[in-house]
């Protein structure tokens, strides 16, 4: 307890010497019984699966009830499967591809949207922000018809410029197919991360952008000298959490494809692997927790490499 | 201000303004600094302004050039969605004749999909299934997450530092690693395909327990101070004293974990299994049929449209809280 505490509980016992004890201990458990619903389910719901889905990436399941140890089997099968590659090697190319193209969209959104020109800014944050409320298994419903040949809308307004574009069957073709889902998420993100920026954009320093005018400081070297270091935090957080949400795409492919993982497996992804694991066809959800763990190690690794990354060059 | 946390600029310093008023001192040497700046304004002027009229024009321009730009990203932004209204109410002839609307023969427009949904398929009762899941997790989400942060915040006790480390390190863990387990969990204490499944195991929000410790700290120790003195008991200094200070906040996560909540698919699909058991989503991914063309397309966009309808009314309920809710976040970092 600290001193404050103590002040107050003295101060108390003169207020109100009769009801002093219990008003004592009203107030010392008051933080537990705050925090307990939460930590018993917490416990139950989530430390003990956690826990336990380290233990149970050692045993085989071929079903709920009939297990059998393998030890690190489940591991090795993984890591040596082709198709887990293929995932991970798909999942890293979606990340790459939409982080690429989503923040610096953003962050360009969020500039024009931040000048003082502009008038009915709330209309157009939420033009742009709007499409981050529908959900991934919507999205994908959406595109499927969106993304049909000839009759969708992207086939309209393609075949409006060149007209052989418009016979594109974009989710029966792997290249295609793997930029629809880009596109879709693109599409779901770019509000979103604009909201961000644009917060950020709007504390940055006016007294920093007048120095550097005074200096003759152009509009890149503005952007580059004082605009880029002060939302730092911001791009950075940006990026980790673009990454990580990357890595966890499943729905958008799912539902997109009439086959769950697309043509050639365009669509396959590490929890699209780990789903089909564990709760289609063989349902080893042994097997899938491994694959859970792959994942985290996997993200953890390249989210700690970019921080890593953007402390480096805060040093230089 | 930036410490300040949850709430608007424009919110703080209404709410702040009296508590630090300025003193007399105070409020003559800004003025004097006022007028030295008037002055020095008035004796140096820009060099060599380019004349006004030329100016305007080129003002004008670029903002007409900006408006123009910003008005077809946001069109590009928003046409799957008045495309999305559009095919719901086409009957099945012009769903793939016409991209938008058949503007030759408006007569066909025919709300018969909106109708088969509810008649041919049970959609009132997946728009139940997930009216009731979502807004019971949520109430219980915002509640213990509230709860809990103001402990966290404003509160030393035992085993604090503990649970916070505990709580750090399952978020750096994707929630995909304990869905085998959890499924597992449900399967052992006979929760599968049933409603507590979705909402319980969900309501354990460390990111929302840290939300609110963050807007917690705003509330100032003095004040729960002063409510303890005139004997305010610990959970109404909660209840009437701490959530009104962060009401900003808990709109921002009402909406935030709703959204969650609304569009989630993994774990519904997992453990929920029958028809009359399904959330919105799951009901709608199973409207997709093997082979696909006997897909009631009309039917899935109709769906789609009633399905995203509550969270866009929930959004614009919300919007204020929300905006600067995720701003002020981010900014912290």
């Amino acid at each position: 307890m600290t001193g404050t505490e103590d002040a107050i509980e003295a101060r108390m016992v003169r207020v109100a010497p009769r009801a002093s004890r219990r008003w004592a201990l009203q107030a010392r458990l008051a933080p537990y019984l705050f925090v307990a619903p939460f930590v018993v389910l917490f416990c139950v719901f989530m430390l003990w699966p956690m826990v336990n889905s380290m233990w149970m990436s050692t045993w085989k399941y071929a079903n709920p009830r009939t297990n059998q140890y393998v030890g690190a089997g489940n591991y090795k099968y993984i890591l040596t499967d082709k198709v887990f590659w293929y995932a991970v090697g798909n999942t890293v190319m979606f990340t790459i591809l939409i982080v690429g193209l989503q923040v610096p969209a953003s962050l360009g959104l969020a500039m024009l949207l931040n000048s003082k020109r502009v008038k009915f800014r709330g209309l157009f944050r939420f033009a742009f922000f709007s499409s981050h409320l529908v959900g991934h298994v919507f999205v994908a419903v959406i595109f499927r018809l969106i993304l049909r040949p000839r009759t969708g809308l992207m086939a309209g307004a393609l075949g409006s410029i060149y007209a052989p574009w418009a016979e594109i069957n974009w989710t029966e073709n792997p290249v295609f197919g793997r930029l629809a889902i880009v596109l879709a998420v693109f599409w779901i993100n770019i509000g979103w991360g604009m909201i961000y920026f644009l917060a950020a954009l709007q504390s940055v320093d006016r007294e920093l952008y007048e120095a550097a005018e005074v200096d003759g400081a152009g509009r890149w070297a503005r952007f580059r000298n004082v605009t880029l270091p002060s939302i730092k935090p911001v791009v950075v957080f940006m990026v980790v959490v673009c990454t990580i949400g990357c890595f966890q795409i499943f729905e958008l492919p799912y539902m997109l494809f009439d086959n769950g993982t697309g043509p050639g497996m365009a669509g396959m992804t590490v929890v699209m692997y780990l789903y089909m694991m564990g709760f289609e066809g063989v349902g080893d959800i042994g097997a899938a927790s491994a694959v859970g763990w792959i994942l985290a190690c996997l993200i953890f690794g390249v989210a700690m490499v970019q921080v890593r990354i953007a402390r480096g060059k805060d040093d230089g | 201000m930036k410490d300040g946390g949850v709430r608007e600029p424009s919110d703080l310093s209404r709410d702040e303004r009296p508590k630090n008023a300025l003193s007399a001192r105070d409020t003559e040497t800004l003025l004097r600094m006022r007028t030295a700046e008037a002055t020095l304004d008035y004796r140096t002027p820009p060099q060599a302004p380019p004349p006004r009229a030329a100016r305007d024009v080129a003002g004008a321009l670029k903002t007409t050039f900006l408006h123009f730009v910003l008005i077809v990203l946001a069109v590009v932004c928003f046409v799957p969605f008045v495309w999305l209204v559009c095919a719901s109410f086409k009957d099945n002839s012009d769903f793939f004749n016409s991209t938008f609307l058949p503007w030759g023969h408006l007569h066909t427009l025919t709300n018969d999909h909106y109708e088969r949904l509810f008649t041919r398929k049970p959609f009132a009762t997946w728009m139940v299934n997930s009216l009731l899941i979502t807004s019971l997790h949520t109430a219980i989400v915002v509640t213990l997450s509230s709860l809990g942060g103001f402990a966290l915040a404003k509160y030393r006790f035992r085993g604090r530092r503990v649970l916070m480390g505990v709580m750090l390190l399952t978020m750096l863990l994707p929630s995909q690693v304990m869905l085998p387990s959890a499924w597992l969990l449900m399967y052992e204490i006979g929760w599968l395909n049933s409603y507590k499944a979705v909402i319980i195991p969900g309501a354990v929000s460390v990111f929302g327990m840290f939300l609110f410790m963050q807007a917690m700290r705003a509330v100032p120790d003095e004040l729960l101070q002063a409510g303890r003195v005139d004997g305010c008991s610990e959970v109404r200094l909660w209840w009437e004293v701490a959530l009104p200070i962060v009401r900003p906040m808990i709109g921002a996560y009402t909406l935030l974990s709703f959204m969650g909540t609304w569009n989630s698919f993994l774990w519904p699909q997992v453990v929920l299994q029958s028809a009359d058991k399904y959330t919105l989503p799951i009901a709608l991914s199973n409207l997709i049929g093997l082979p696909t063309h006997d897909t009631p397309y009309g039917m899935l966009m109709a769906g789609t449209l009633l399905s995203i309808l509550p969270v866009v009314v929930l959004f614009f309920v919300l919007q204020r809280d929300f905006i600067s809710g995720l701003a002020s976040g981010a900014v912290k970092g």
